[in-house]
Parts: structure tokens; C-alpha cells; sequence
């Protein structure tokens, strides 16, 4: 009993004083230097650092990594690329928001779940699942290539495994804006004798164009960063399947890694914009 | 039409997750349990998803704890101007816009054995590029934004008028903190987590470039798949790859079920 009493005594003091001693302005401002420093030293330092780095032996030598054909087709052939996986993401994205938010069927919850599996596969996985189904060897594959077409190690690998990765984009941004138009919108025009065609392009299409926007851009920019699924379907050869991300871990690996940086700043700077055009859309439709 | 909808889309994600996800299965047990057994308990392999799993758990961590911190600062700090905390949270989401094989390059450049931070570290005798520390700063990179993503715009949606009551009533910032806004961020931290485990773990590009990928020592889970597909040893990735497949999965499960309790919240 007496020996509770005492216990709950110390129990309270040791709790003062550890309020008093968290309490210190020190350990504040500790706090908020460390939280600083971590994020500077980790986000800002580098990004800084590739920058100073790419230009550190001047503007010639950087103009010299970019004229460089293999480094500018490589660029090139990414964006194309991540043009192509990016529109068809876009139309079946939009139906399948579409019809996950408005249809209820069998295996609906199930589906919606399954939209973020690209999210939390591993990238190389799904470059070995696609390697897997139409690689040599394959069903598929060499079904295709007695057809004379050519998958994997060609361009169409490239576009598959950039479309895999970022197939929860386009879902994930259209499936909010969605919830939130009112059906009523809809019927309105129904009943005032717009067709079905109609009224999906005046009032439905317009409400979700936010979202495709926004979303096609972020899978747009993923599409361009992308390295794990490509790299194991693709050919990787100069000028036709070797995209910007293999093509700096391919010079990184010979030990160039001043062109590395060159053709890097050169995506991060597209990236970057991609970025600040996503927020500034985002922006407007939240005014809107 | 309804009915050419809904077909449609079962059509995209049979094709398109189902039967790639399947596959993998198949793959991992042609050539029976045992071929199943010996991919998977190969030294090489335990190895990788060991040091798979201790990255997860080392990024998670820190990057949970900063990260919330980092949020808590950029919704509620009066000591920065509005215009610091505008720029700083724009930059938070750079990290995503970055190639994973930028992220790494990175780090190469700036902590390599031929920079002056790197040959600094590399005099006193601690490796940081093509070793475990660089490794887990480059997850760290990419996964920084995760958390804070998650936990700001519910700091935003409860506004401070229970922090100020609290704190008007006597309480410290710890008090206020653990009682007050805790409760309200907590699944939301929970997601967080949830994303930054499944990032980290599936992490390859910038792991693949600071590593170097040596095997028994800085060779995670995923870059030896990689490996063992570049040496035509598919059937020995498939064991590998489902693991991480299976883990895939389990995450998904627990991000469906943070993310209801986040809606109820």
C-alpha cells in the first residue's frame, strides 16, 4: 500500500521533469534545425549538387555531352515513348474510373483495390512479368513473332512496361471528381433532350478534365523517370530501344558520369517543369 | 453498353495485372516446391532480402519520424514565413519527379570516393557509396515525400483550434502533441508508413547506382533479380520475385484497410 503511494509520488515527479526538461527552449530549437538539415542535406543538397556538377567544367563540355546522338536520341525516344503509354493510359483510365465509380458489379471492391498494385510491385518485378509473358520462349512471344511481330527487347516492351507502371495515375486522379459531380447534372440535360454522346462531352468530359490532365501528367513524368520495368524488356541498343534513364545507368557504369549528369538535368529539368505545370492545375481547379 | 463497360474493364486488368501477377506464380514453381525452395535459400538471396529487410525498417523509421515532424512544421510553424514554408513545400515533392537513377547518380556525385565529402568519409575509414549507408540514403531520398504527402493535409483539414485550446489550458507541445493531435493524424500515419514500406522495398534504380550491386554485400532483393535475369537465370528470379510479389499483395491489403480507417477518421 504505502509502497504504491511512493511509486505513483515518483511516477508524477519523474513526469514534471520530463515535461520541464522537453520543455527547454534548447531541445525547440534542436528540433527544428535537425528536421531543416535532414531535409536540405537530403532533397535539396543533391538536387543542387547535379546542377553545379553538370556545369562545373563548363558550358562546352556540358553542349558536348548533350550533342552526343546516343544521348540526345535517347531522350528523345523516352518522350516519344512516354507520349504514347501516356494516352493510352489516359482513355483506359478515364473508362475505368468511369466505370468504377458509377457501375456496381460483381468484384467491383475487388478491381478498385487492384488499381494501386502497379504502386506497390516492384518495378524489376513487373519488368520480369512482362518478361515472363512475352519474352522468348513464351506463349505469346513466339506466337507474336511468328506474326513477325517483335516485343520484347522492341519498342512495344518499352511502351507495356511504361503502361504497367503508371497505370494507377489517370484511375486515381478522374475517381474523386467523379464522386463529387452530381448525377443530376446529368439528367438535367437528359430531360432538356441532349443526346447521351452530349451530354458526355459538355457536361461529364469537362468535370473530369482536371483530373485527366493532372493524372496524364504525373504518369507522363513517371513514364519518363522510369528504369525497373524497362530495363529488363528492353533492348537497350542506341538510338532505337535505349531510353534517357538506362542510358545514364549505362554511363554511370562505364564511369562517365559528367555526361551522366548532362543528359540527367536534362530529364530533371522536363521533370520539374511537368511538376510545377501538375500544381499549377491543380491550383485552378481547386479555385474553380 | 453497361454490360461492354464493365467487360472492358475486367478485360484491361485481367490482361494487364491478373495474369502477369499469376504468371510470376506459375514461374516461381516450374520446376516444382523444391526448385521453388532452392532459388529462394540460395546464400545469395538470403543475403539480398536481408538487407532488403533491414533498409525498409532503417528508412521507415527515419523517414516516418522526420517526416512527420516535417509536415507538423510546414502546416503550424509561425517561425517561418509564409513564403519559406511555400518554397519548402514545393520542393518536398521533388523527390518524385527524380529518376530513380538520378537519385543515385546523386549520390554518387556528391558522396562518391572522388567527391570531397565521399573521399573525406573514405579517409577516416567509413565506405558511404558502394556500401549499406549510401544505400539507405538514396531510399531515403526517394521516399521522402511520402509521409509528409500523407500527413499535411490532414494537419490542414483539423485546423490548430484544438492545439491552441490545449496549449491555453497549460499544455506543453509534447501534451498537446501525444493527446490532442496524435489521435487525429494517426491513420494517416499509418498510410504513410504502408507507402514508405512498399516504396522502399521495391526500390531499384537509385539503389542499383549507389550499390553497385555486389553480390553477399550490397545486393538487395531487387537488384538480384535484376542480376539473375541479366544472367539468363530467370527461373531463379522467379523465387525472388514472388516474395516481393507476396509482400506486394499483403501491402496492398493493409493500404486498403489504413485507408478506410482514414476515410471514417
Amino acid at each position: 500500500m504505502v509502497c504504491g503511494v511512493d511509486r505513483n509520488a515518483i511516477r508524477r515527479r519523474e513526469g514534471y521533469d520530463m515535461t520541464t526538461w522537453i520543455r527547454h527552449r534548447g531541445w525547440t530549437w534542436g528540433f527544428r534545425s535537425t528536421v531543416l538539415l535532414y531535409f536540405l542535406a537530403l532533397i535539396v543538397f543533391p538536387i543542387f549538387g547535379i546542377y553545379v556538377q553538370s556545369f562545373s567544367s563548363g558550358w562546352t563540355h556540358f553542349a558536348e555531352s548533350i550533342a552526343d546522338p546516343i544521348a540526345w536520341k535517347a531522350v528523345l525516344l523516352t518522350i516519344k515513348l512516354g507520349v504514347i503509354a501516356t494516352l493510352i493510359n489516359v482513355c483506359i483510365g478515364t473508362m475505368i474510373a468511369w466505370v468504377l465509380i458509377r457501375y456496381r458489379f460483381p468484384g467491383r471492391t475487388l478491381l478498385n483495390s487492384l488499381v494501386d498494385l502497379p504502386f506497390a510491385l516492384p518495378t524489376a518485378v513487373g519488368g520480369l512479368m512482362i518478361l515472363l509473358l512475352l519474352g522468348p520462349g513464351s506463349l505469346l512471344g513466339s506466337l507474336a513473332e511468328k506474326m513477325g511481330a517483335q516485343i520484347v527487347f522492341h519498342q512495344p516492351a518499352i511502351v507495356i512496361a511504361m503502361l504497367f507502371v503508371t497505370f494507377p495515375f489517370v484511375i486515381r486522379a478522374v475517381q474523386p471528381l467523379l464522386e463529387e459531380l452530381d448525377p443530376l447534372e446529368q439528367e438535367a440535360a437528359y430531360t432538356m433532350g441532349a443526346s447521351k454522346a452530349r451530354t458526355f462531352f459538355k457536361v461529364i468530359l469537362p468535370s473530369m478534365l482536371p483530373g485527366i490532365i493532372s493524372g496524364g501528367m504525373l504518369a507522363f513524368s513517371r513514364a519518363l523517370a522510369e528504369f525497373g520495368a524497362v530495363v529488363l524488356v528492353a533492348g537497350n541498343i542506341p538510338g532505337r530501344t535505349l531510353i534517357a534513364s538506362v542510358f545514364i545507368f549505362g554511363e554511370v557504369e562505364s564511369d562517365n558520369p559528367a555526361g551522366a549528369a548532362a543528359v540527367s538535368i536534362l530529364l530533371l529539368t522536363l521533370s520539374f517543369i511537368i511538376l510545377w505545370v501538375i500544381s499549377t492545375v491543380q491550383q485552378r481547379g481547386r479555385r474553380a | 453498353m453497361r454490360r461492354l463497360w464493365i467487360g472492358l474493364t475486367y478485360v484491361v486488368f485481367i490482361i494487364l495485372l491478373i495474369i502477369p501477377l499469376s504468371r510470376i506464380a506459375i514461374g516461381a514453381f516450374e520446376k516444382g516446391l523444391d526448385g521453388f525452395m532452392e532459388g529462394l535459400l540460395r546464400p545469395e538471396a538470403l543475403h539480398a532480402l536481408m538487407m532488403t529487410g533491414l533498409i525498409v525498417v532503417l528508412v521507415t523509421l527515419l523517414n516516418a519520424l522526420f517526416g512527420i515532424m516535417m509536415a507538423l512544421y510546414l502546416v503550424r510553424a509561425n517561425w517561418l514565413s509564409r513564403r519559406i514554408k511555400g518554397v519548402l513545400n514545393s520542393i518536398v515533392d521533388l523527390p518524385y519527379a527524380v529518376s530513380p537513377v538520378i537519385g543515385g547518380l546523386m549520390i554518387v556525385l556528391l558522396l562518391g570516393p572522388d567527391s570531397i565529402i565521399g573521399g573525406f568519409f573514405e579517409g577516416i575509414g567509413f565506405k558511404v557509396v558502394y556500401a549499406f549507408p549510401g544505400m539507405v540514403i538514396a531510399t531515403l531520398f526517394v521516399t521522402f515525400p511520402l509521409m509528409v504527402r500523407e500527413v499535411m493535409p490532414v494537419l490542414q483539414e483539423i485546423g490548430h483550434d484544438q492545439e491552441q485550446a490545449a496549449a491555453t489550458l497549460g499544455a506543453y507541445g509534447w501534451t498537446t502533441f501525444r493527446k490532442v493531435t496524435w489521435p487525429s493524424i494517426r491513420w494517416a500515419v499509418v498510410y504513410g508508413v504502408v507507402l514508405t514500406v512498399a516504396r522502399s522495398l521495391g526500390e531499384f534504380g537509385a539503389v542499383l547506382v549507389v550499390s553497385g550491386n555486389i553480390m553477399n554485400k550490397t545486393q538487395t532483393a531487387t537488384t538480384l533479380v535484376y542480376q539473375d535475369v541479366e544472367n539468363f537465370n530467370v527461373a531463379a528470379a522467379n523465387g525472388v520475385a514472388l516474395v516481393l510479389a507476396a509482400f506486394s499483395v499483403g501491402i496492398l491489403l493493409l493500404m486498403e484497410w489504413a485507408k478506410k480507417r482514414k476515410d471514417v477518421q
